[in-house]
């Protein structure tokens, strides 16, 4: 059973935002990186560079398959995590831990667009 | 409906991620593609291969009519021996690659792709017919483990029982059970030393069994796929298919011009003395972005190729892809992999990419 982590708001495409603030930490969830397998590279935005809600900003990077991160939520890369270029690794290990980047928020109201924990949990049980 | 292999069961119970390939349900891992490859590259591993083909040609003209249709020279070989090469249309074009067990004189015992067996059992069949030969397709009755990794020896010895430690790379026997034949040879996908076994539904599925049993670590397609790409193998689809001959393919030693007539010499045999447009070609990439299959090869900003097949290695820390490509590009050559929205800057390198570990001597 993949974990879903209360508090946290939720993509259809599998990505989570943690907000403090109004700065949004961006990942993809537990069962996304259960089901895309051993996770090799992570295609990351630099700094300061824009994203938009619903919007690819880079990728994911299975043994076999990329697959599209899409931004949750509109703003400006504050931080992306490093970690992640040499231990990508990471993001199977523990994805709610190791987020991919945080983005300062241009329109907190797009967080009521996505799903809580709950919605989310429903959401994958019918996935199967 | 895609068909299973008689080990699908087992591989449900034990939780493998299961997709289509070649026309089967196969099981694709076990539990990650990184630890079932690494289990083979230092241990063994066990991959449930039944979805392959295999096609019998025997009779007075066998050794002359597998000489007809194969890239290879069979007359080379004596029982015992197994043969790699391809099966050309006469445009040079590849019908498919192909591993040729001499089982003895006038006997053969070729294994095909699965996503093939059809197109190859109809291509075998048309060109039999002005030769004395009887070619029978079987592929519901064989099936086919892979045992591979440095410890595969000891485990087809001691768990399958199968006298294997006379045979060196490339070499195969017969064995009898009860009065069914298994058939072994010490080949493989991976570049690591291991066998391939081949019998009955009832003799795989109680050899599976005993390998499970002994704790042989089972092994999807996922892994099969990163070990032969790491050791510069093709895959029939990406680096051969009808458009890409194996002169383009780099694996003109695989074709023998010494023998006289075969199909598709002609033309191969131009494409070997006036040269090709595109031939395969390794790339290491500097960074470790992951180029895949359709990708561009760019040089100067100007398109040069197509990836054919890349990965991250798992053996190795670098990024890599065999790429078809213009064939003035040289060893050495930089070029460029469109990945996205960005360029990875990269090197033209041989296709063979981590080291092999093969049995010969």
């Amino acid at each position: 059973m993949a974990k879903v982590i209360e508090g946290l708001y939720y993509t259809e495409s599998h990505e989570y935002v943690k907000v403090d603030g109004n700065v949004g930490t961006i990942g993809i969830t537990d069962y996304a990186q259960n089901a895309l397998g051993n996770v090799v590279y992570v295609d990351m935005p630099d700094v300061d560079d824009e994203v938009e809600a619903g919007e690819e900003f880079g990728a994911v990077e299975s043994v076999k398959a990329a697959s599209d991160l899409n931004s949750p939520v509109s703003g400006k890369v504050v931080e992306v995590n490093e970690a992640l270029e040499d231990k990508p690794e990471l993001v199977n290990q523990d994805a709610f831990a190791n987020w991919i980047i945080k983005v300062e928020l241009s329109d907190p109201s797009q967080l009521d667009d996505l799903m809580d924990a709950k919605a989310y949990e429903e959401f994958c049980n019918n996935q199967q | 409906m895609n068909k299973r292999t008689c080990l699908y069961d087992k591989h449900v119970a034990l939780g493998a991620l299961i997709q289509p390939f070649g026309g089967f349900d196969m099981p694709i891992q076990y539990t990650n593609i990184i630890d079932e490859h690494k289990a083979v590259r230092e241990h063994v591993g066990v991959f449930d291969v039944s979805h392959m083909g295999e096609i019998i040609i025997s009779g007075h003209d066998a050794p002359r009519f597998v000489n007809h249709i194969f890239t290879n020279d069979v007359t080379k070989m004596k029982p015992g021996d197994v043969m790699y090469g391809m099966m050309c249309y006469e445009d040079g074009g590849t019908v498919d690659d192909t591993c040729v067990d001499m089982l003895e004189p006038n006997r053969y015992f070729m294994t095909v792709n699965a996503a093939n067996v059809d197109k190859d059992s109809e291509w075998v069949h048309k060109q039999a017919e002005k030769f004395d030969v009887v070619v029978c397709y079987k592929s519901d009755w064989w099936n086919q483990l892979a045992i591979q990794g440095p410890e595969a020896e000891k485990t087809v010895t001691e768990v399958l029982h199968l006298p294997v430690s006379d045979l060196k790379f490339y070499q195969c026997k017969e064995v009898l059970r009860f009065d069914d034949s298994v058939i072994v040879s010490r080949t493989g996908y991976t570049g690591e030393d291991g066998f391939e076994v081949y019998g009955d539904k009832e003799y795989i599925r109680d050899a599976w069994d005993r390998l499970m049993r002994a704790g042989v670590k089972p092994c999807g397609l996922g892994c099969r796929d990163t070990l032969r790409f790491e050791v510069g193998l093709p895959l029939y689809g990406d680096e051969l298919s009808k458009d890409i001959s194996p002169i383009m393919a780099g694996l003109g030693h695989f074709v023998d011009f010494d023998k006289p007539e075969f199909i598709g010499r002609e033309a191969l045999l131009k494409q070997k003395t006036e040269g090709v447009a595109k031939r395969l070609r390794g790339i290491q990439l500097d960074d470790h972005a992951v180029p895949r299959h359709g990708y561009k090869v760019l040089r100067d900003g100007k398109e040069v190729g197509e990836v054919t097949t890349g990965y991250r290695l798992i053996s190795a820390d670098k990024s890599c892809a065999v790429a078809l490509v213009d064939s003035s590009l040289k060893l050495g050559d930089r070029v460029e992999i469109q990945i996205r929205k960005k360029t990875f800057p990269g090197t033209i390198v041989k296709k063979r990419f981590v080291d092999t570990h093969y049995k010969k001597d």
